[in-house]
This record gives C-alpha cells, sequence and structure tokens, in this order.
C-alpha cells in the first residue's frame, strides 16, 4: 500500500515537475508547482513526517503559490512564445542530462554507503512537538538566521519598491 | 480491519448525506432569517413554509443550461469548481461531532477519522481552497471576474494571518493539534472552555477569529469578491447550472467549516455548558417541548390560514423531538451531538444575522483593518498567552 501510494505521488510529483517547464503560460506553470507542491507534502506524509506535510501545504502551496498566481494574474503576464530550440542545446541537452542524472547518483551512494532502504512509517519524531524541540534546542541558532534572513530579504523588497516610486 | 472499513465507510456515508442536506438546508434557513430581518416571509410558496424550496433550487440549477463560453481558459475553467468544492468538502473529514459512542457492539468515534494535526489540516486545506476562486476569476477571461478573483486572493491571504494567530492562542493552552484532543482538554463545562478557561481567556481570539472567518468565506460584510453593484457576480460572473451551484455550496460548506472550529477551538465541541448531574441533559428536551408548546399555541391561533395547519404538525414534531431525547438508550450520543449542532448552529445564525444587518466594507478599509488592527491584536493576544503559560508551567 506504501509503495504504491509512493509511486503514485512520486510520478504525479515528477509529471507536474516537467509540466511546470513545459507549458507556456505562467498560470499553468504555476499550478502545476502547486501539484508538485502538493504531492510532496503526501510523500512527507508516508514517511511519517506529518508536521512537515502539513506545513509545505499551508506555507509552500498555501501561501507563496497563491501570492505567485496572485502576481502573475495581477501583472496579466501573458502567453510566451515557443523558440525553436538552438543547435547546442539539441545535441548536449540529452547527454548533459543523463550524466548529471548519473553523478547525483554516484554522490548519494558515496555520501550514504551504508544507508539502508527506507522504511515508511519507521520514523516517529514527526510530530509538532518534536520538531518544535528540535527547532529551539539543536537548530535554533540556523533557525534564527535563516529568520533574520527572510526579514532582510523583505526590507529589500521594501526598499527597492520605494525607489520605483520617485 | 474488515470492521473498521466496513464501519468507516458507513461513517462516511452518513457524514456525506447529513452535510449534503445541511447545506441544501441552510440556504432556506438563510432566506428564512433575512427575510424576518427585513420583516418579509421568505421563501413560503414550495410546500408548507417553503421547506421544499431547497429540493425546487437543486432541481433548477441540475436542470439549467451548462454553457461554456468560447473565450475561457478551458481547462483551468472547469477545474477551478471542483477544486473549490472539494477543499470546502474536504475538512469536515476531521471534524469530532461526539464522544466515543457503541453501535451494535462496535465502538466508533463520532468523527471520520482524528489526525494528530487535525488543526492544521483544516487550515491547510482551506489555505488551497483560494485557488478555486482565483482560477475561476482568471480562467474566466472577464474584467470583473479577474477583478473579483483578485480580490478575493488578496483578501484571502491577509486574514489567514490573524487566524493563524487566534488559533494558536488556545492551542497554546490545550497543547494538542488533535482536533478530538482539544475538545478533551476543555471537557466539564463552561469555565473550562478555551474562551473562558486557562491563564488568559481567549475571548479575544474568537473575536479575531470569527472576523477572520468572515473574510475568508467571503461574506458580508467582507464579500469584496462579488460586490454585485461594482463587479456584476465577481468571480462566478461566467459560470452556470452545477459549476455555479459548486461555488455556491463550497461557500456554505465553508461557512460549517468555520463555525465548527469556531466550536472545537473556543466554546468546547460537544461538552455541555455545565456537568449532567446539575441536569444540563434536560436542557435540548426543554427546549424542544419549549419550542412544540409555542407552534401549538399559534397553530391554534394562526396568523395566516395556512398556519392553522402546518404549526400543530412542527408542534407535535418537536414534542416526539424532546420526548426522543430522554430516552436513555440514545442520550449517550443524542445530547452531545445536540450541544456541537446548538453552538455550531450559533455561529451560523450569527453569519446569517450579520449579512441582513451591515453594509459592505470599502476595499481599502478591508485591507488597512487586517493589516494595521487585526494582525497587531492577534499578535499581542498570541504574546500574552504564551508568557503566561509559560509562567503557569
Amino acid at each position: 500500500m506504501d509503495v504504491i501510494l509512493f509511486l503514485v505521488f512520486a510520478i504525479i510529483a515528477v509529471v507536474c515537475a516537467i509540466n511546470v517547464v513545459v507549458q507556456t503560460h505562467p498560470i499553468s506553470s504555476a499550478i502545476s508547482l502547486v501539484g508538485v507542491m502538493g504531492s510532496l507534502a503526501v510523500l512527507y506524509l508516508l514517511l511519517g513526517a506529518e508536521f512537515l506535510a502539513a506545513a509545505q501545504v499551508i506555507v509552500y502551496a498555501g501561501a507563496i503559490m497563491v501570492l505567485f498566481v496572485f502576481v502573475i494574474m495581477l501583472l496579466n503576464a501573458g502567453e510566451e512564445a515557443k523558440k525553436g530550440r538552438s543547435f547546442t542545446a539539441q545535441l548536449l541537452g540529452l547527454p548533459l542530462l543523463v550524466s548529471f542524472l548519473g553523478l547525483m547518483a554516484y554522490f548519494v551512494q558515496r555520501l550514504f554507503p551504508q544507508s539502508t532502504l527506507v522504511h515508511f512509517g519507521g520514523f516517529t519524531g514527526g510530530g509538532a512537538a518534536q520538531i518544535g524541540h528540535a527547532l529551539f534546542t539543536t537548530f535554533l541558532l540556523p533557525f534564527e538566521v535563516t529568520s533574520v534572513l527572510i526579514l532582510i530579504a523583505i526590507l529589500g523588497a521594501i526598499v527597492l519598491a520605494r525607489k520605483e516610486m520617485d | 480491519m474488515d470492521s473498521f472499513i466496513v464501519i468507516s465507510l458507513i461513517k462516511t456515508l452518513v457524514v456525506f448525506a447529513v452535510l449534503m442536506t445541511t447545506l441544501a438546508y441552510l440556504q432556506w434557513v438563510e432566506r428564512k432569517v433575512i427575510a424576518h430581518i427585513q420583516v418579509r416571509p421568505g421563501p413560503y410558496r414550495v410546500g408548507p413554509h417553503g421547506l421544499l424550496q431547497p429540493l425546487a433550487d437543486i432541481i433548477k440549477l441540475l436542470t439549467k443550461e451548462d454553457l461554456l463560453p468560447p473565450y475561457v481558459n478551458k481547462p483551468l475553467y472547469l477545474l477551478a469548481p471542483f477544486l473549490a468544492i472539494t477543499m470546502a468538502l474536504l475538512s469536515i473529514s476531521v471534524i469530532p461531532f461526539g464522544p466515543e459512542i457503541q453501535v451494535a457492539g462496535y465502538k466508533t468515534y463520532m468523527q471520520l477519522t482524528d489526525l494528530n494535526i487535525g488543526v492544521l489540516f483544516v487550515l491547510a486545506v482551506s489555505s488551497m481552497g483560494v485557488y478555486g476562486i482565483a482560477l475561476a476569476g482568471w480562467s474566466s477571461n472577464n474584467k470583473y471576474a479577474l477583478l473579483g478573483g483578485l480580490r478575493s486572493s488578496a483578501q484571502m491571504i491577509s486574514y489567514e494571518l490573524p487566524m493563524s494567530l487566534a488559533i494558536a492562542a488556545p492551542l497554546l493552552i490545550s497543547n494538542t493539534l488533535s482536533l478530538r484532543g482539544l475538545v478533551e482538554k476543555q471537557a466539564g463545562g463552561i469555565w473550562n472552555w478555551n474562551v473562558l478557561h486557562g491563564p488568559f481567556p481567549q475571548i479575544f481570539s474568537f473575536i479575531i477569529f470569527l472576523i477572520a472567518a468572515f473574510a475568508e468565506t467571503n461574506r458580508v460584510p467582507f464579500d469584496l469578491p462579488e460586490a454585485e453593484n461594482e463587479l456584476v457576480a465577481g468571480f462566478h460572473t461566467e459560470y452556470s447550472s452545477m459549476k455555479f451551484a459548486s461555488f455556491f455550496m463550497a461557500e456554505y460548506a465553508n461557512m460549517i467549516t468555520v463555525s465548527c472550529m469556531a466550536t472545537l477551538l473556543f466554546l468546547g465541541g460537544w461538552v455541555a455548558p455545565w456537568p449532567a448531574e446539575y441536569g444540563s441533559s434536560f436542557v435540548p428536551a426543554v427546549i424542544f417541548a419549549f419550542a412544540g408548546v409555542v407552534a401549538l399555541y399559534h397553530g391554534f391561533h394562526p396568523a395566516r390560514r395556512r398556519d392553522g395547519y402546518t404549526l400543530p404538525v412542527f408542534g407535535v414534531l418537536f414534542l416526539i423531538a424532546a420526548g426522543v431525547f430522554l430516552l436513555p438508550l440514545v442520550q449517550s450520543w443524542l445530547i452531545p451531538l445536540f450541544w456541537f449542532c446548538a453552538k455550531t448552529g450559533g455561529i451560523l445564525f450569527g453569519f446569517m444575522w450579520i449579512r441582513g444587518t451591515l453594509p459592505r466594507f470599502r476595499y481599502d478599509q478591508l485591507m488597512g483593518f487586517t493589516w494595521k488592527f487585526l494582525f497587531p491584536v492577534a499578535m499581542l493576544n498570541l504574546l500574552v498567552t504564551g508568557f503566561l503559560v509559560a509562567l503557569g508551567s
């Protein structure tokens, strides 16, 4: 059951991810990206990280992507024209993709040689209490630094927007 | 295992049937309530007191011509109503209506499923509901629909923040994310409900939650996305027949969901206002008996000609209901269900009352209100609650 669900949602995620690139209209791409986020959330849920799954849907699919869609709708971005692929892209595209995937597989094998297969539901540290505990003890510094980083990004956006107005 | 599947199927069917009927009749109740606020009788022609009006509406919506305008973005235009209604109906699956009950030897909860992240699940699903409206507005390729969709998504993103902060404060007190766990923590009586209980009574977050809920469900006074004097019908201008009905049903299903959430988070779910040993289990019977007597009295002194036949029937039905509430066999599950429905129904009535009495906000007032007032107040409330909970533990 777990494996079937994993395969279904993994395939949906990959198909949606390819669709993000293939679609010519920004709205369709954004909706495909929502599909990727949603299926990733289901994968987290299968692994036993239920808090992360809910946060994934609330934050990424429910807030960030809604803002994306909102901005695309507001700016009324039109459909992109499809151009013919360049000669180099046609020649090198597929070999580069294959070698990139091969390299990824190689490094994963090298970095985690003795990791066993993942067991669905074997992980139990995914509840809200455990995540909160980890965030405020083990990962306190990265957590706080990230929040400051996001704050700086917001300040930067405000400064840029101010300049436009003058 | 097999009995689990069978029980779950039965429960799903029951909840689905009850939810669909409630959705249809909520519309009737709303029309009646607003009509009486405006001193007119409301639906009165189809069936006694217009009770068959929802059926007539459904037949009308089903048999209307399903138009597909040629200028729409077809896949997204068809996807949008489906998305809206799916997300609206999905969240009812984690709402607990009552405690554990025993039916024919099987123990089961009056809830489809209990997630240990139930609150987050409802938040996640409701945040996905924005897409239905936003995509409907955009894919219709119509300026009014687009403006409605834009307004709606901006409004829902903005009001989600104070709403989430208002939800977080009672969670700090109850210390659980499971909706059933939340209610069990509030057991005992009205002084244990989150709205009055704890180091810091959650009356402010209750009010903030309700205000944000009005905006999240696009109801008056925050129904800018479908402001008919500016935007025709807003995001669903181009929709007809069952696709229009999907948006309509989604709005009412969302209303039910937020009312259930307010009941569970702040008003103690199915818990009676005071313990059963002080006679709270007789309240439903007394209320129904009183309603029956009033209906009988007005039936024998009819204000309109037809009331002489219909009101005595209602009176007898109410008296039978009062009798049913006294049967010990069904009391164990009927009385919690009564309290849950009474609290949720009270909030739903508030929705209708406000629709009948308040005018619409202006758009800049709507945005200024949430960012400059509601959000800081919710933040302050969360800070104070967190501080007091930390001091108390």
